[in-house]
């Protein structure tokens, strides 16, 4: 590329900025422009932090009734709610936007983006980048914190290793998610709602212990539809319990794998999605 | 948005002019102008089927995810805010059916109001010969029995058709709690009209908007029944105006009130959609004294 540039008097191409600096560069403008309102960011900022905090909340009142959930201390449940939240904000904030991707087919504005010399996956991702978005995160780092304290573990150099490992594999598979279920819209427009059964709800799922829920929903959460690698199976050898199916205890270490081929597997669905593009015309 | 402008002019021509006109061609006229305007609310919603579609199969999703935190908050304190563990699953599966209805998340028509609030389209909306507050009301009431039918009937379905639910056999009950569901959304789009008409002072009514319907989230009982709220928390919370939204159809579903009770319930339900509906008319009077129409 760089040297069929400024042959035979054609214009001298400028080099396309790569995924991250394009990312870097939008969600910048986005930010400057968020913190141009700022007593509407300020509330949406807490507004964030709360949506989430009740959820945490609701938590509080169910062991507020009960002295275990599925077996679960109010602590375990808590380092399960802390891990999921902290990764699925991270991914929400940086891929959150992504699921606008099915309104930018619709009204055509997506074209905009395919004729930038930049990544189209980073331009749609850091579309209307949500500052506010850190509220969760914030939130969900709060209460991972606060069960660290609480929790009554035998803590090894193996365990410790785990949690931030956890919160980074988890982080990835959840953005793979966001980025298969933005893939998914190229062919549904109007399903974005399908992808937040994946997102929010994944995440509301990996806050309650696996003992909650049917074996066949904590299969298909592993095998089918891996999120029990966002936190489940290694928050779970952390927590020194039992993984309700037969899984050798080797599993709880694999999430950074898995995380590695749903992000491989989503990027080429995108891709598969970005080909079979046909604008509306509009 | 151009479907609303031609029911508009249909009105025009037909004599709605003004309310003084619409007055001397009597309550027909008027009642057929904002029934017009709630059936185009209600189809203006059918024609995103796919997006139908979607949205109900996260509803069961959500519903069942919830449902088995429930069955294992029941199993081990049964009888938990006066439920029994299949009045706390048929509140779980009411909860994600009447979720779009009432409008928990917020958006909608608010979304759309403070758009124009924003951009100065309401002085438009304002020169209409038709009532602001009615106009977004009937558009609302339009949706909300869209929402009801596409989105409600199928998580309500599922859930009865998998796990045990306290569903009543009388159709009398059910007719009962239709109108708790209907007054219901009429509350909720009071609350949010005056969420809405905040964007008047504050521009971007996105913080405020936010704020509140994460309020609502919370006070409705959509993550919890507020019958399981201990001690205060759940008196201030079923006392105040969210609890119309949810807490108060579910129970009526379940048979919870009945005779004076029911009317007791009815009476909480319009007692605060007045108020609020009420304050929405002087914070609009208010609002509106601010518009400066900058032509062009």
């Amino acid at each position: 590329m760089p040297g069929a540039a400024g042959a035979a008097g054609a214009p001298e191409r400028l080099p396309a900025p790569g995924m991250w600096a394009t990312y870097r560069m939008i969600a910048g403008m986005w930010i400057r422009s968020t913190l141009a309102y700022r007593a509407s960011f300020a509330m949406m900022l807490v507004g964030n932090f709360l949506v989430t905090a009740f959820d945490f909340v609701v938590i509080a009142l169910m062991f507020s009734q009960v002295r275990s959930l599925g077996g679960y201390s109010f602590a375990e449940v808590a380092f399960l709610y802390g891990t999921s939240t902290t990764a699925f904000g991270l991914a929400n904030a940086l891929l959150g936007s992504i699921d606008k991707l099915g309104a930018r087919v619709r009204d055509g504005t997506l074209d905009t983006l395919l004729v930038r010399p930049a990544p189209v996956l980073a331009q749609v991702a850091a579309d209307r980048f949500g500052l506010q978005r850190l509220g969760r995160l914030l939130q969900g780092l709060l209460v991972l914190g606060g069960s660290l304290l609480a929790l009554d573990v035998h803590w090894t150099v193996l365990k410790a290793l785990l949690v931030p490992m956890m919160l980074l594999s988890g982080t990835a598979i959840f953005c793979a998610v966001f980025v298969a279920g933005a893939a998914f819209q190229f062919w549904a427009q109007d399903a974005a709602e399908v992808q937040s059964a994946f997102t929010y709800g994944g995440q509301t799922l990996l806050q309650y212990p696996p003992t909650v829920f049917a074996k066949d929903m904590v299969r298909g959460v592993t095998y089918v539809f891996p999120l029990a690698f966002v936190n489940w199976l290694p928050a779970l050898y952390v927590l020194g319990r039992p993984y309700p199916l037969a899984l050798p205890a080797w599993f709880a270490f694999t999430p950074p794998l898995v995380a590695a081929l749903c992000l491989i597997l989503a990027g080429q669905a995108w891709r598969v999605g970005v080909r079979s593009y046909r604008s509306t015309g509009s | 948005m151009s479907s609303r402008g031609n029911s508009v002019a249909k009105g025009w021509r037909a004599g709605l002019g003004s309310r003084a006109l619409v007055s001397m061609t009597g309550e027909g006229a008027f009642v057929r102008l904002y029934g017009v305007v709630a059936a185009g609310g209600f189809r203006r919603y059918t024609t995103y089927r796919v997006a139908t579609a979607a949205g109900v199969f996260t509803n069961t999703v959500f519903g069942v995810i919830v449902a088995y935190t429930y069955i294992a908050l029941w199993d081990q304190r049964p009888n938990l805010g006066g439920y029994d563990q299949s009045q706390a699953l048929t509140y779980v599966w009411v909860s994600q059916a009447l979720l779009m209805t009432v409008n928990m998340f917020g958006g909608g028509f608010a979304d759309e109001l403070v758009e124009r609030i924003r951009t100065g389209d309401i002085a438009i909306d304002l020169y209409r010969p038709a009532d602001l507050q009615l106009w977004w009301l009937s558009a609302d009431l339009g949706r909300a029995l869209f929402h009801f039918l596409g989105r409600g009937a199928v998580p309500l379905a599922f859930g009865a058709l998998f796990f045990d639910l306290a569903l009543p056999t009388t159709p009398g009950t059910w007719l009962a709690f239709l109108l708790a569901v209907l007054l219901g959304v009429v509350v909720s789009f009071a609350l949010r009209f005056l969420v809405a008409l905040s964007a008047f002072w504050l521009l971007d009514g996105a913080g405020v908007s936010s704020l509140v319907s994460i309020a609502g989230l919370f006070f409705s009982g959509m993550l919890l029944p507020l019958n399981a709220f201990p001690g205060l928390l759940g008196e201030v919370a079923r006392a105040l105006p969210w609890s119309c939204l949810l807490q108060i159809p579910a129970d009526v579903l379940m048979g919870h009130h009945h005779g004076t009770g029911l009317l007791g319930a009815y009476g909480f339900q319009l007692g605060w959609a007045a108020l609020l509906l009420g304050a929405g008319r002087v914070l609009q009077s208010a609002a509106v004294r601010r518009v400066v129409v900058q032509g062009g």
